[in-house]
């Protein structure tokens, strides 16, 4: 199965952006440190200056800091928030989900209550204002705790969607005949879930975790753009809204907002990739040989036609 | 989670996890058990609001305090003082005796003043900014559905195709752009450099604000065009995504064959026999999608200085205005439970599988 996910050509695409943008993240100091600007460091000479300007790649802002430089920079602290969010739902809609739809029965009631409740409430504006009681009460004056805290905060609304899913899908596995057999010979619940259960959900959990990672640089951009983020990081957020609040549009520094956004729209795209590839892998229907079955169903139905009206 | 204006697409077709759970002996018909959720979700949310200025670390109360006096160069009166320790909490009062009082003042439509405006009323501040956000959503809403579904089926329609796969990266890309990010690219493109629309505010200030007068709705309308437009062309990829998909598995059905081979016209056996099947899912996602929404109402009202309930809520957060910031969660939760409670309703009128009781 692992192999035919590696030979989808839309999962090799995604994975070869997502990867280059995690080793960016990763080999940062390296990678300003071979450009040679640092993202604070102020270029006097060369205030908001168009791309290409004096050795600024992406330009610069308001106050002469490198955009390229900054974009660098950025990249860990927008994945570190996606993937520390990311890992938090998905253990939670694991741990929720699977234990909701194997146990069933009072368990399962509560739990898919309580998903649903959490489902009905509007996850954005509530981190937002969490977010922004936290911002008032000082908590985040060191900028890799205000990451936490953040990643912390959106991961704990991320998880109900992929709960209600995984429930559904672990109830129909429970019920099959290797997790049944393997209940006849005694085995406890939690070895159960482990053994027969967890592997069969690899691939749904994997495409979870991917979303979640993405959800998660998506809102840490959007709070950051709100203004309720940490001060002190660089983001892609952080860039974006600057870019927004000092002038940048009324000016046209377009190269200050562009690069940022697009960055973000391409981990959005990769993931979307690799989730369609998933989803053709594991649903056949979906697969664009499909298209032969659909033709082929067009003519049969012509011929069907036909053979109607000469009768 | 702000851009997921679409459900994810495996959390949406479910439709098999549906019908089975509403199915038991003795148990209230669907739509009893729906409103009796709602309500019970509307108390949790209510709590919620109560209780989310209370377990924030500091003392929110007493930093209003502190602000308004700040601001106004006077210790709020005696009435105002119970009032804010009646929504953010009195670290020396009784919690229940507390939350007694906050459903009273709910039940009186008492939302407390603002801080950053002192002394308007919260109530009216909020009554101002709805009807732009429920119009904005409500309308974009719709037609980012409509949209989506309708270009999905099509698409799903003929799989593979020149315009499926022109369409479908296309798509894919403009689901995974930033909404706030694209509505700054917007404003910038068609408000600035271009000048065909107005870069903020919802109406033309220069026309006397009717609502009968059809000069002040033309203004309406033009500025309402560019939120309206990130919003619709964001949100409608999502729906085209999950109804493409369940169609392309539905037009090779045997219902579909027979209705082909006794000639019927295409938009018929399309719409008449494929779509309609393929339709459940995409009712049941909108209404795990309103959240999205309402976030994106949020970022684009945010981009655009749009006066609704969204660029109410920012202002009040970077402005510390606690009442406000209480109020406008829990109206945009009201709206989101109804928009459910509506969705749900609708699902149920669609397929009597859900209403049957054995």
């Amino acid at each position: 199965m692992t192999s035919g996910f590696l030979r989808n050509g839309r999962v090799r695409a995604g994975g070869v952006v997502l990867a280059i943008f995690v080793l960016v993240g990763a080999l940062r100091d390296l990678l300003l440190k071979w450009y040679g600007v640092d993202p604070f460091s102020v270029d006097y000479d060369n205030l908001h200056a168009s791309p290409g300007t004096n050795g600024h790649w992406l330009g610069t802002t308001i106050s002469g800091q490198d955009v390229f430089a900054q974009l660098i920079a950025g990249a860990r602290g927008s994945i570190t928030v996606g993937l520390l969010s990311g890992v938090l739902a998905t253990v939670l809609a694991v741990l929720i989900g699977v234990t909701s739809g194997f146990l069933g029965g009072p368990v399962d009631h509560a739990l898919n209550s309580a998903t649903n409740v959490v489902l009905t409430l509007p996850s954005f504006a509530m981190t937002l204002i969490v977010a922004g009681y936290l911002g008032s009460a000082g908590g985040a004056e060191e900028p890799a705790i205000g990451l936490v805290v953040m990643a912390i905060l959106i991961g704990i609304f991320e998880w109900p969607s992929g709960a209600r899913y995984l429930r559904s899908q672990t109830m129909s596995l429970r019920s099959r005949d290797f997790t049944m057999a393997t209940k006849m010979t005694g085995e406890s619940t939690a070895r159960l879930i482990v053994v027969e259960v967890l592997p069969h959900l690899t691939g749904i959990i994997s495409a979870m975790f991917l979303r979640a990672v993405v959800a998660g640089i998506f809102a840490e951009a959007s709070l950051n753009f709100l203004g309720v983020a940490t001060q002190g990081t660089i983001s892609w957020g952080t860039m974006i809204a600057n870019a927004q609040t000092q002038g940048a549009l009324t000016y046209g520094w377009w190269w200050w907002f562009l690069a940022p956004g697009l960055c973000i729209a391409l981990i959005g795209t990769a993931t979307a990739l690799i989730n369609f590839g998933l989803d053709e892998v594991t649903n056949p229907r979906l697969r664009t040989a499909n298209r032969a079955v659909v033709r082929a169903h067009a003519r049969k139905a012509r011929e069907l036609q036909a053979a109607g009206d000469a009768a | 989670m702000t851009q997921a204006t679409a459900p994810p697409a495996g959390a949406a077709i479910d439709p098999a996890a549906v019908p089975r759970r509403f199915r038991g002996a003795g148990r209230p018909n669907y739509f009893l058990r729906r409103a009796g959720f709602y309500l019970i979700t509307t108390l949790i949310a209510i709590t919620l609001n109560f209780a989310i200025p209370r377990f924030m670390p500091g003392d929110p109360a007493g930093a209003l305090i502190r602000q308004i006096q700040i601001t106004t160069g006077a210790p709020p009166s005696g009435a105002e003082m119970a009032a804010i320790r009646r929504f953010y909490g009195d670290p020396t009062s009784n919690l229940i005796g507390d939350y007694l009082d906050y459903w009273k003042a709910l039940a009186h439509f008492d939302f407390g003043v603002s801080v950053a405006h002192y002394p308007v009323p919260v109530a009216d501040m909020v009554l101002q900014a709805l009807p732009w956000t429920l119009v904005l959503i409500g309308s974009t809403t719709f037609l980012a559905w409509i949209v989506g579904t309708l270009a999905g089926a099509y698409l799903g329609w003929r799989p593979g195709n020149v315009l499926d796969s022109v369409a479908l990266p296309l798509s894919t890309f403009a689901s995974s752009l930033p909404m706030f990010w694209f509505g700054l690219v917007v404003l910038w493109v068609f408000g600035m450099q271009l000048g065909w629309f107005p870069i903020s505010g919802a109406y033309d200030p220069d026309v006397p604000f009717q609502i009968n007068n059809i000069w002040f709705l033309l203004s309406v309308v033009r500025y309402g065009v560019l939120p309206a437009a990130v919003l619709v062309l964001l949100g409608l990829n999502g729906w085209l995504f999950s109804m493409r998909n369940v169609m392309v598995s539905t037009v090779t059905e045997d219902y579909v064959l027979l209705a082909r081979a006794k000639g019927l016209s295409a938009p018929r056996v399309l719409l008449g026999y494929a779509a309609r099947n393929a339709l459940l899912p995409n009712v049941t996602g909108l209404a795990m999608a309103i959240g999205g929404v309402i976030g994106g109402a949020i970022l684009v009202e945010t981009v655009f200085t749009y006066p609704g309930m969204g660029l109410l809520l920012q202002q009040a957060i970077t402005g510390h205005d606690f009442p406000v910031m209480q109020t406008v969660l829990l109206m945009l939760t009201l709206i989101m439970i109804v928009a459910n409670l509506v969705a749900d309703l609708t699902y149920g009128l669609l397929d009597p599988r859900t209403r049957e009781v054995r």
